[in-house]
Formats: structure tokens, C-alpha cells, sequence
């Protein structure tokens, strides 16, 4: 396929899931993530593949568990409140090392929250979420062809690794319909031979497990993983970089709210702010290093988020006092405006450089 | 030389089991490890370990496993299944993980009909945090957490969860069975090897319940934990096949 189609954000997730490889999907309706299972019982069927809906979040990443420990491409995808409930399972897949993709269309919080679109969800996402030193690989796609091009790339990670890897949209990603190009079918064949398949001429049992009761043993299994997390940091660290040459203020900002920011900069630099945007893509990794290179250049970051100020944490640790980190953050489904955001460069400016 | 007659199931390792003396879990092990090698069906099984006692069974059945969260079982066999439909896929499960905390997976995987075994094992007591109250404890039993003995108001009846998944149509095969002797063992074998038999027919699910002593949370020895399963567990809960549809009949 090489024509542009027009598809909606979680419609797109479910083909390019499909376009890697993915012939097993257990999910749960829960709004905005819908159209995603939807999709996904309508598509499965016409590729031979699985579509089950669950009686649970719970039980929908336990069939994930099930099916990545049997040697699967699998996939799960929920959003906010949903995606709380998963956390047993996911911790329970990163200690048992198993390949995942779990997408999550995040929504406003806590509990019940809302149903538009919300970032209030990074710290569960990149900080853990479940029990255990753990770590998500965290993607954070801003348009509807990235949810198509880091879906497909989320599997290959997670193969890669061993690792569950998660698509962090957010409503609006989610429901908003732009072109996408669709990638041809890919062929997944990485080799498992750790899955558990029936020994089928193998003489050692495979177990898929994450109970470790002699504590030395439990320690050697963390430290393997924790130096699992140090390659990923290293190797697989994402973002993008717009406008950061000689910038004063750089706005730091991703996912959807990384759109709005681009058109305040691109407002603000007509009128002759030197404002530049840096958008982490991999949320976890985070792109530590840039911050350090552009704390020698920018005279201050102003971190923009759906949320009361998460991932501002980690900037803040990146630039480690270099420099000034402001932030600026809507919650609840509210999104500001370019208008609000470029509001926002133009008081860093008239405040002398402070916000 | 003298034929060898009685030896270790292919499908158990060569491994002591850490089960308490006059534990019934051991003998359950043995009859589905025998059962597996009767149907040549090690190179295709493949084993979902539960939390609870049992959770180290993937250390003394020879063949794949996968450890599942408490309760998750089901969700987890469902898993597995649904990648290797050809493969036998069975889950092992204890009273607290299976009827408490499991209980939505379990009823699900019933509702649809999912094509595995379940395994569960009922000695109406949590064993492996040292003996609380499980959902199968019976009136006026003493356990760590009814000091008082279990009393139905505030923690309600003993839930026969075997008759309960019997109403489910998907549910195409329930029995109740006990293994403390060998009349009892043989017929767990058959009903044990019947429900793997369904499921490589493919039918559905079938669930065979095993009703187990536990001599150490019990407080009492091995003989006369077995006299009080029979005496207190026997009457709630019932031995025999509770359930068969017209498909496992024919």
C-alpha cells in the first residue's frame, strides 16, 4: 500500500498492530480506546488472527501474559482507568520478560476521571505503574502516522528486549483522523525459543515464571534486568528537535500537546522569540542527553503537559539546575489553546526571562 | 532381569516436592503426570502453575509451564491456548486463587467455552500464607482468620464452586473427585483423563474439583485429616460428575 488513507488515530493503531505481525488481541471496551478493539474484532477475523474480548482489564493482560509467553505477537489496548487495572499483569510480564505492546489512549484522572484527553497518566506509565523495579519502554507518538509507524516499531522493541512496551496516546491522538501511508505486511519471525510451546522434541521444559523465593537468585534476576534498562537507555532513546539552534526558551513538550506548542513557536519566532521545541518521544527512555547539550545553549525550559506537571520531574532531573525549568499545565480534558501557549512564551519574555 | 513395572511418570521430574506430609497435592501431580504419559501428550502440554501451594508445580511437572498471577489462571491458559489450539492446556488451581480471587476468570473462561482443563483443588483452607479462610471453609471451621470458627453472618456460606460453573453452558464437563484411596484415586484419574480428553476433542471446558486435606493448617496428622474430609467436607461438597452435556456423552 502505497496511497494515503484517511484513518481515525485508533483504527491506525490496529493496522499497523496487524501490518507487524500481531495475530492476538484481548481487550475491554472502555472510551476513548474503543474504536481500537472495535476495529480489531472486525480485522482480526479477515487475517486468522484472535480478537477476544475480555471480561476484564484484568484478565485481558493476563491473556496477554498467556499468549507473549506462548511465543505470540500480542497486544492489549485501554485507556486511563483500564490501564490501572492491567498494572498486576504488566509487572508480572517485565519480571517473566515477555514481549507485549499495551497501548494506552489516556484520559483525564484520578478515577473516573473524564473521557477527553489527558498526560496525567507518565508517572504510571515511565515510572513503573505496578510492583517491582521495573520499566516500560514508553512511546509517545503526536500524529496518527506515528501511532502507525511506533505501533509497528513498539513489537520489534518488545521482541528485542524481552520487554512490554507501551504506545502513551491520549484521546485526542486517539480520535482524530488524519492520512496515514500503511506499511506493507511485515513478516515477524523473531525466534522464541524460551516460549513455551510444548517441549515438542525439546528436552527442558520451558517455564514462563517471575517467582524467585532464594533472595540471591531474586537479586541476580533484578540486577539482569536493570542492566537490560541501562542498554535500552542507551540505544533506544527517541525525540525530535524543532527550532532548538540558538533558542532561548526551549518548550518541552509531547503527544498532542507537542502540535499546539509547535504552532505557538512557530508564531512566537515571527515575531522575533527565539523559542525552539524539544519532544521526547521515548518518554522512558528519556532523552537525558539533549537536555544537558541544549542547558548550555537555551537560557530556560518551560515544560508544557496535560497534567499538573509530571513529566516536568524528569526535565527538571536532565537539566539538573543547569537551568530555570518552568511549567505550564491544563488538566481534567482541557487543552489550551496556541493562543494560551504562545500567551505563555510571551510572559517568560516580558517578565525578564522569568515566568 | 525383572520388568520394571511402577516408576516415576516421564511427566514428573525427578525432584522432592516441598508439599507438607499427607498433603494430597503430590498424588494429584502423579495421576495428571501418569494420564499425560498414558496419552503421550508430553511434548504438547503445556501447564499454568497458580499462586498458592502448588505455585512450584513448573518445578515437578516435566514438561512447559507458565506461572500465572493469583487467580489469572484461566486468563492466562486462555492465552496460551488461543496461540497453540492443538496443544493440551491445563491450569492447576487452589481454593482461595480459583474461588476468591480468580473467581471472574474462571467463570469467564467457562462462559466461553474455552478449550482447556482446569484442575482444582479444594481443602478448604489457604495453605501457603499458613492457613486463612478460604471462600470453600466450612461453617464453624477454625482457621487463622475465623479464630471463631467461620460463621456465616459476615463471611457467608462455603461456595461450591463446582455446581456453580455446572450451570454455565460452555461448562460442558464438571466432577467432584477425592484421591484418598485408591478406589477415590482411580476415578479422579478417569475424570482427570476424561476433562484432557474433551479438551483435545475440542468440546470445551471441563473442570474436575479435588477434594484435599491439608494435615498442617488443619492441625491434625495425615489419618486424621482424611476422616474429617470425609466427615465435614463430603456432605457440602458432594463427589461425582456434576455435570456432562449430551457432546461429552456420546
Amino acid at each position: 500500500m502505497s496511497e494515503k488513507v484517511l484513518m481515525k488515530g485508533n483504527e491506525a493503531i490496529g493496522e499497523a498492530a496487524i501490518a507487524a505481525g500481531c495475530r492476538y488481541y484481548f481487550g475491554y471496551p472502555i472510551t476513548p480506546q474503543t474504536e481500537l478493539a472495535e476495529y480489531m474484532a472486525k480485522r482480526m477475523a479477515e487475517v486468522n488472527g484472535v480478537f477476544l474480548q475480555a471480561e476484564s482489564e484484568v484478565a485481558a493482560i493476563n491473556m496477554v501474559y498467556g499468549a507473549a509467553g506462548a511465543g505470540a505477537r500480542t497486544m492489549t489496548s485501554s485507556s486511563s482507568p483500564g490501564i490501572s487495572l492491567k498494572q498486576e499483569g504488566i509487572s508480572y510480564i517485565a519480571g517473566a520478560e515477555l514481549p507485549c505492546v499495551i497501548v494506552n489512549i489516556s484520559r483525564g484522572g484520578p478515577g473516573l476521571g473524564s473521557i477527553q484527553p489527558s498526560q496525567a497518566d507518565y508517572f504510571q506509565a515511565t515510572k513503573g505503574g505496578g510492583h517491582g523495579d521495573y520499566r516500560n519502554i514508553v512511546i509517545a507518538p503526536n500524529s496518527v502516522q506515528e501511532l502507525v509507524n511506533h505501533t509497528i516499531k513498539a513489537f520489534d522493541l518488545a521482541d528485542k528486549y524481552r520487554n512490554p512496551v507501551m504506545v502513551l496516546g491520549d484521546g485526542a491522538l486517539g480520535q482524530m483522523m488524519e492520512p496515514v501511508l500503511l506499511p506493507e505486511r511485515i513478516l515477524a519471525s523473531t525466534p522464541k525459543p524460551w516460549a513455551a510451546t510444548g517441549l515438542r522434541g525439546r528436552s527442558k521444559p520451558n517455564i514462563i515464571n517471575s517467582l524467585y523465593l532464594i533472595p540471591n537468585q531474586l537479586e541476580e534476576h533484578n540486577l539482569r534486568l536493570q542492566k537490560k534498562y541501562y542498554d535500552i537507555s542507551k540505544a533506544e532513546v527517541m525525540y525530535e528537535e524543532y527550532n532548538t539552534d540558538e533558542a532561548e526558551l526551549i518548550i518541552v513538550a509531547y503527544g498532542i500537546t507537542s502540535r499546539i506548542a509547535r504552532s505557538a513557536i512557530d508564531k512566537a519566532r515571527k515575531d522575533g522569540y527565539k523559542v525552539g521545541l524539544l519532544r521526547p518521544i521515548t518518554l522512558w527512555p528519556f532523552p537525558v542527553d539533549i537536555f544537558t547539550k541544549l542547558a548550555n545553549t537555551a537560557k530556560a525550559f518551560l515544560t508544557l503537559e496535560l497534567s499538573a506537571g509530571q513529566m516536568v520531574e524528569d526535565v527538571r532531573l536532565s537539566v539538573n539546575g543547569c537551568k530555570p525549568v518552568y511549567f505550564y499545565g491544563r488538566m481534567g480534558g482541557m487543552i489550551p489553546s496556541t493562543k494560551e501557549i504562545y500567551g505563555q512564551i510571551v510572559k517568560y519574555y516580558s517578565n525578564g526571562g522569568e515566568q | 532381569m525383572v520388568e520394571k513395572i511402577f516408576t516415576r511418570p516421564k511427566s514428573l521430574t525427578d525432584v522432592p516436592t516441598h508439599y507438607c506430609p499427607g498433603c494430597h497435592h503430590g498424588l494429584v501431580h502423579r495421576l495428571i503426570a501418569e494420564i499425560i504419559d498414558e496419552t503421550h501428550l508430553q511434548a504438547t502440554t503445556i501447564g499454568i502453575a497458580p499462586v498458592g501451594c502448588s505455585v512450584l508445580a513448573y518445578d515437578y511437572f516435566n514438561f512447559d509451564m507458565v506461572g500465572a498471577a493469583h487467580g489469572r489462571a484461566p486468563a492466562v491458559a486462555t492465552g496460551v491456548k488461543r496461540v497453540h489450539p492443538e496443544n493440551l492446556v491445563f491450569t492447576y488451581q487452589g481454593d482461595g486463587d480459583i474461588a476468591a480471587i480468580g473467581c471472574a476468570e474462571i467463570v469467564h473462561a467457562a462462559v466461553r467455552g474455552e478449550k482447556i482443563s482446569t484442575i482444582f483443588i479444594n481443602n478448604a483452607i489457604y495453605g501457603m500464607t499458613g492457613g486463612q479462610m478460604a471462600p470453600t471453609t466450612l461453617i464453624s471451621q477454625v482457621t487463622n482468620t475465623t479464630p471463631y470458627g467461620r460463621c456465616a453472618e459476615g463471611t457467608g456460606k462455603p461456595l461450591r464452586l463446582s455446581e456453580m460453573i455446572a450451570t454455565i453452558d460452555g461448562a460442558v464437563y464438571v466432577a467432584r473427585v477425592a484421591v484418598h484411596d485408591s478406589i477415590h484415586m482411580t476415578k479422579a484419574k478417569q475424570c482427570i483423563k476424561k476433562a484432557f480428553d474433551i479438551q483435545m476433542k475440542g468440546l470445551g471446558f471441563a473442570m474436575v474439583e479435588v477434594l484435599s486435606t491439608c494435615p498442617t493448617n488443619w492441625g491434625m496428622s495425615p489419618l486424621k485429616a482424611v476422616d474429617w474430609m470425609k466427615e465435614n467436607m463430603f456432605p457440602q461438597f458432594p463427589l461425582g460428575v456434576l455435570k456432562a452435556s449430551e457432546e461429552v456423552l456420546k
